[in-house]
């Protein structure tokens, strides 16, 4: 591979990297100066297009199309809300480009406001992200100081203002039509779509939901231009016509069982393999790596023997993933059990199911109670049939659910006793030898004292 | 409904009033009035929930529906002068995590969710909080005061958080 520069990255670790004088020391806001003074929205639009840039919030939808859904020449207003809900175990990239770069993020928010017309643009945060608070905060005071905000921006007809919204500790709150209703004052129940929130968003009208990566990407190709992003990465695959590439620069955050936890800048496409070793020195303890999440939780698992596998787009499904996520990579070393792990993820997604729809209530507390009693020593080998039933049809797939949320508690349990199947029978084998199963505790009614 | 004594302040109250221009409508603010709210009295009474319905001009079960929705915000009591969230998420169980949760939850006496007898404390799980690169870890906010990320961990470390617990 050839050197690469981080871009999204550049200013972090600089002294006062949040202060809008050292973002425009470095450059910052040219982009949005030169946008304005030479673009038309259409123009903007087209340029993500070209840039073939994908949504960094877990779904890889093709940003510019995105865009183009928003109906033409609608009186307004148009809302942007930007994902910074970021709850997905093993994530903390947006995180870190809040706290430490959030002109970054502001700018290519501003950038996608002009180009999809909105006037006004809502970040959602995280309630568990009080520094990002403080910076976002800080940040946007800045920008309406120098004219980056508010009405006129930089003396041309375009007016915006950006708001935080803190959300309130729900997982649920990151799916964007769930964000939707949280933003609305709601319980964040997500919605049925169709209508998608291009049509029909927030307040009823259309909107645009970006992740904060997203944002800081758009600044980078208004910088520097379609081609650079599209130089970086993977090209897309002949054989696939649905897979449009993996293009341009991608945060991965690394954590668990390694040397060095972090979030890193790489090129999409680097392996998981590459990542540990270059990036995270090594697994810890100077111990063999099991496993991987290839991109948060919700995306299954990869076998160490997977690991060579590109971290792009496409390259965890081909291993039985869902897909990149949100490039989270958290190692597992060759202690973890299996059982603890799935334990582990059940547990989060019955507790963040929303509750709305019976498959994803019912089916991720069925599977968690099924790993406690199988932890606990009264598992049956036949429940492992059962895990993977419930696997297939609590999600998203078979089209019984209204979010992705059923669809991510599943792939976590396909793939888990899928491809550690043995470590997962061994477990049950040793722990309830005889297959004994307690008695159905409530007593039967000629055991209940007084009825004959 | 009436009450006779107001919970809200003016201070509160001005406080959610300087929301409302930022959306269409009214009932968007209701998250912020939460915020506002149980970051002046720890808690969201069933008072202070009329009020709220009152000056976004709602119905009172509208504004309560959200915030039981939600589990950050109380309703019986007072949460603790400090509020520690201890991930238990994958990323900080790898490394430890459940057994600092553990070590709190007994050196304080309660369980996650629940505040210690003389109010100082309430030890809540956290769901990642999106510092996965420190973990295990846990963030501490002080009633008035700062919040704090407390990173990479140990068992041994519950105990002299909780020795050092502002009065
Ligand atoms: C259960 C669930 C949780 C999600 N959480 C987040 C999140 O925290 N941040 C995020 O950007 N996207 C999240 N998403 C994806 C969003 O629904 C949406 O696709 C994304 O914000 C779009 O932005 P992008 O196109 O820039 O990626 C989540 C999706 C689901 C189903
Ligand atoms: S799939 Fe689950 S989280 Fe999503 S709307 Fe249905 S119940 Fe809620
Ligand atoms: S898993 Fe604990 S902070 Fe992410």
């Amino acid at each position: 591979m050839t050197k690469f520069e981080p871009v999204l990255l550049a200013n972090v670790g600089k002294q006062d990297s949040h202060k809008l004088s050292v973002y425009e020391a470095a450059g910052g806001y040219e982009a949005l100066k030169g946008v304005l003074r030479e673009k038309q929205p259409v123009d903007v639009i087209e340029l993500v297009k070209a840039s073939n840039l994908r949504g960094r919030g877990g779904a890889g939808f093709p940003c510019g199309l995105k865009w183009t859904f928003l109906p033409k020449d609608h009186p307004g207003p148009i809302y942007m809300c930007v994902n910074a809900d970021e709850s997905e175990p093993g994530t903390f990239n947006n995180r870190i480009l809040m706290e430490d770069d959030p002109h970054q993020v502001i700018e290519g928010t501003i950038i996608s406001c002009y180009a999809t017309r909105a006037t006004t643009a809502y970040i959602y945060l995280r309630v568990e992200y009080p520094l990002c608070y403080e910076r976002l905060e800080g940040a946007i005071a800045e920008c309406y100081q120098a004219g980056y905000l508010g009405r006129n921006i930089l003396g041309t007809n375009f007016s915006l203002d950006i708001y935080v919204h803190r959300g309130a500790a729900a997982y649920i709150c990151g799916e964007e039509t769930g964000l939707i209703e949280s933003l609305e004052g709601k319980r964040a129940w997500p919605r049925i779509k169709p209508p998608f929130p291009a049509i029909e968003g927030v307040f009823r009208k259309p909107t645009v939901v970006n992740n904060i990566e997203t944002m800081a990407c758009v600044t980078h190709i208004a910088r520097r231009g379609a081609d650079w992003f599209k130089s970086i990465g993977v090209p897309s695959d002949p054989n696939n016509p649905r897979d449009p590439g993996s293009y341009g620069p991608k945060l991965y955050c690394l954590s668990g069982h390694v040397n060095k936890p972090g979030c890193y800048e790489a090129p999409l496409g680097i392996t998981t393999r590459q990542l540990i070793d270059e990036f995270g020195g090594g697994v810890w303890k100077g111990r063999k790596a099991k496993a991987a999440i290839p991109g948060g939780i919700s995306m299954g698992l990869l076998a160490e023997s997977e690991f060579d596998l590109p971290l792009d787009f496409n390259g965890p499904g081909k291993a039985g993933c869902l897909g990149l996520g949100t490039a989270a990579v958290v190692v597992l070393d060759e202690t973890v059990s299996m059982v603890d792990f799935l334990h582990n993820s059940c547990r989060f997604f019955a507790h963040e199911s929303c509750g709305q729809c019976t498959p994803c209530r019912e089916g991720t507390h069925w599977a968690l109670s099924m790993l406690e009693r199988i932890r606990a020593g009264k598992g049956r080998l036949r429940d492992l049939d059962l895990l993977l039933e419930i696997g297939d049809t609590i999600g998203i797939i078979p089209g019984t659910t209204i979010c992705g949320l059923s669809d991510g508690a599943a792939w976590p349990i396909k793939n888990a006793i899928r491809k550690w199947r043995g470590e997962f029978e061994d477990y049950i084998k040793r722990t309830n030898p005889r297959g004994y199963m307690e008695t159905n505790p409530v007593p039967a009614l000629h055991q209940i004292a007084g009825a004959h | 409904m009436s009450t006779t004594t107001r919970v809200l302040t003016p201070e509160m109250i001005a406080a959610i009033q300087a929301f409302i221009p930022r959306y269409p409508n009214k009932q968007a603010v209701t998250l912020p009035a939460l915020h506002i709210v149980n970051e002046a009295l720890r808690y969201v009474p069933l008072e202070a929930v009329i009020e709220i319905a009152e000056l976004l001009e709602l119905a009172p079960a509208q504004v309560q529906d959200t915030l039981s929705f939600y589990g950050y915000f109380k309703q019986d009591q007072p949460h603790g002068k400090t509020r520690a969230w201890v991930c238990r998420s994958i990323s900080c169980a790898l490394r430890g995590g459940e057994e600092v949760l553990e070590r709190l939850c007994q050196r304080a006496g309660v369980k996650p969710g629940e505040t210690t007898p003389d109010g100082r404390l309430t030890v809540e799980f956290a769901e990642c909080l999106g510092a996965c690169e420190y973990a295990p870890c846990m963030l501490a906010t002080h009633h008035g005061g700062q919040a704090e990320l407390h990173k990479n961990l140990t068992p041994e470390q519950m105990e002299s958080f909780v020795n050092r617990l502002p009065q």
